[in-house]
């Protein structure tokens, strides 16, 4: 275990992180202010990656193809409230559960038919490509870098629009006592659509980030879902605070465990052949270990919105 | 019927215990069932059809008994099927084929999986619930995919179907048929049963008013656990039929898409009704085999289908049908 290594996957870790981040935000804020669950969050990333693909092919230019997939990720999400959530508010989380299931079936294979069933790739921006040394002969890709800086870039301005603008206070108290604020007169189907739409955005940026990272195919954005729900069951659901620490929580533990485990398990004194056996096992699991404990011992998560 | 429990004065009897009206679908459902294989004698495509329908319907029948009558959505019902696949397939792996310990065998997995995460799982509520269920499922995921000894990611094949007391009883597909309908019989009855004692009412009410059942002294926990146990059990043993019906299990058996299915399949048949679990299982099969005929992007239609059911289709399909004969 060398400490270059052991700083690149914390970098690797964090941005992990900040993309489990930007698709947690969206997700819990959705269920905090109208108790909906959306399993199809983790499609809306996938669709944001496809749509940068797609877009950054047809300008040639990254960033012109960035805005253009942000607008049509936002587009589509509102387009998803009106045809599919709105009609589901008022109903039970077995009835949300099972029409965003059936949505994720259809995006899924609606990416195949679109846009074929092989990967594709999205290259990296020319003035952000190449590596640059962190420490004493660490390279680390800039993008990486970038995916990081952006992501908490956008933590931050979340973090002031929630706590610091009229439309956050209302998502607050949203949050909180959505028929209080209601009742109050404020339009809480209108908060929600922005707040769905705008979650929509979210997660579809993450999938342009990330776009160059990995390669964009068909399901890429379930398992990132299943993490997610991780990240909000560990931070509370409804606070953007606990998405934000529980997603670098779930994101370093993730990324560490996987490249160290094998290391510390034969630090115990394991045999090595058992020590790869049981570590990736481990590894794999150690986020959902953690969270059955959190659980376990704070049945609402660490920061729990509502009170 | 004659009920002496003071829980039953409470609640109207229909949905509750034996009651003749209601058991007219079931019949009509196990008895078309039965007469299938006269009517498509040798033809294994259909035979195997509907037995990979009825195993799913036994599964959808265990997660409707914590569904329906709990109020309890496991996203990580899927796993109960792996675990019992996987039972049976490690087990004749190791040389035992016998049906008579594997059968058993799959059914304790699945309970003690069940009781082990159920007892972590029913301190939550709500969505924290469905997500911890979720969790549990994927971490049965990643153990099976880590399995190299048992194939990992590949899966392991079965060399043949189980024996049952020595005898190669399973290995003629009429015959595994009717064994796999006799087994969806008696979990039905076992569950009709359960749903019907006390015990069912005490969990039905937990699910009504949770407050009322703790004030007249019952713990909901201990009811939940017991019902997830049982459901678990059972699950794990359609996972088991579901090994030998295609000599295969896989850690694909236990991603969550296959546990939001088997969710779809009990609210298109209609949470709560038991037999309606089985219709919206076969239902749900049949629909997504001819689907896959049609176009090998089944799913884009599919899809659609689920969000429609879940806007529209409030009762499930056993309300149309009450519907439709007038109560």
């Amino acid at each position: 275990m060398s400490s270059t290594l052991l700083i690149i996957q914390t970098l690797n870790g964090l941005q992990l992180g900040v993309l489990l981040f930007l698709i947690a935000a969206g997700l819990t804020l959705v269920f905090g202010v109208m108790d909906f669950i959306n399993l199809a969050h983790g499609v809306q990333y996938m669709l944001g990656a496809y749509l940068a693909a797609m877009f950054v092919a047809w300008t040639g230019n990254f960033f012109i193809g960035l805005v253009l997939a942000l607008i049509s990720a936002l587009a589509f999400g509102l387009l998803l409230e009106v045809l599919v959530m709105r009609h589901l508010y008022d109903r039970d989380h077995l009835e949300q559960v099972l029409a965003t299931f059936g949505v994720i079936l259809f995006l899924n294979e609606g990416v195949k038919i679109v846009w074929g069933a092989a990967p594709l790739q999205v290259p990296v921006p020319d003035m952000l490509s190449g590596a640059v040394a962190i420490a004493d002969g660490v390279l680390y890709p800039i993008w990486r870098l970038a995916i990081i800086l952006s992501g908490l870039a956008v933590a931050l301005g979340l973090y002031l629009v929630v706590t610091k603008t009229r439309v956050g206070m209302l998502i607050r108290a949203g949050a909180t006592n959505a028929p209080m604020v209601s009742a109050l007169g404020v339009d809480i189907r209108r908060l929600f659509m922005i707040v769905f739409g705008f979650g929509a955005m979210l997660a579809g940026f993450a999938g342009c980030m990330a776009a160059p990272v990995l390669s964009v195919e068909p399901g890429m954005g379930d398992n990132l879902l299943i993490l997610a729900f991780v990240v909000i069951v560990i931070g509370g659901i409804g606070s953007i605070r606990g998405a934000f620490i529980g997603a670098l929580i779930v994101g370093l533990t993730d990324t560490l465990l996987r490249s160290f485990s094998v290391d510390l398990l034969r630090m115990t004194g394991l045999s090595p052949s058992d020590a790869r056996t049981i570590g990736p096992a481990i590894a794999s699991m150690s986020i959902y270990i953690l969270m059955a404990a959190v659980l376990f011992f704070r049945p609402t998560g660490l920061f729990p919105a509502k009170g | 019927m004659t009920d002496v429990s003071p829980l039953a004065s409470s609640t109207p009897a229909p949905a509750l215990g034996w009651d003749w009206k209601r058991l007219a679908i079931p019949l009509v459902l196990f008895a078309g069932l039965a007469v299938m294989p006269l009517i498509f004698p040798g033809d294994r495509y259909t035979l195997s059809l509907i037995t990979r329908a009825m195993i799913f319907g036994i599964a959808a029948l265990s997660l409707d008994l914590i569904l329906g009558y709990g109020a309890l959505i496991s996203f990580g019902h899927a796993a109960f099927m792996g675990l019992g696949g996987y039972a049976a397939a490690i087990l004749m792996f190791h040389g035992t084929g016998e049906a008579l310990v594997a059968f058993p065998v799959a059914i304790a997995t699945g309970a003690l999986f069940a009781l082990v995460t159920g007892a972590i799982s029913l301190k939550t509520r709500g969505v924290y619930f469905i997500m911890i269920t979720l969790a549990f499922a994927q971490m049965a995921f990643f153990t099976a995919t880590s399995l190299s000894a048992y194939g990992g990611d590949d899966g392991l094949r079965m060399a043949q179907r189980n024996v049952v007391a020595g005898a190669r009883l399973l290995q003629n597909d009429t015959n595994f048929y009717f064994v796999v309908l006799g087994l969806l019989i008696a979990c039905y009855l076992l569950l009709r049963t359960i749903v019907g004692s006390r015990f069912g009412r005490i969990l039905k009410g937990a699910k009504e008013n949770e407050r009322r059942m703790r004030a007249l002294g019952f713990d909901p926990f201990r009811y939940r656990l017991t019902a997830y146990v049982i459901a678990g059990g059972i699950c794990a043993l359609s996972g088991a039929l579901f090994a030998n019906l295609g000599l295969f299990v896989a850690p694909a058996y236990m991603t969550w898409p296959r546990s939001g299915e088997l969710i779809a399949m009990v609210v298109l048949g209609g949470t709560g009704t038991l037999h309606g679990a089985i219709i919206g299982a076969i239902g749900i099969i049949i629909v997504e085999e001819w689907l896959a005929e049609i176009t090998q992007h089944w799913k884009a239609i599919f899809g659609p289908l689920v969000v429609l059911v879940a806007i529209f289709a409030r009762g499930g399909i056993i309300r149309l049908i009450d519907r439709g004969t007038g109560r």
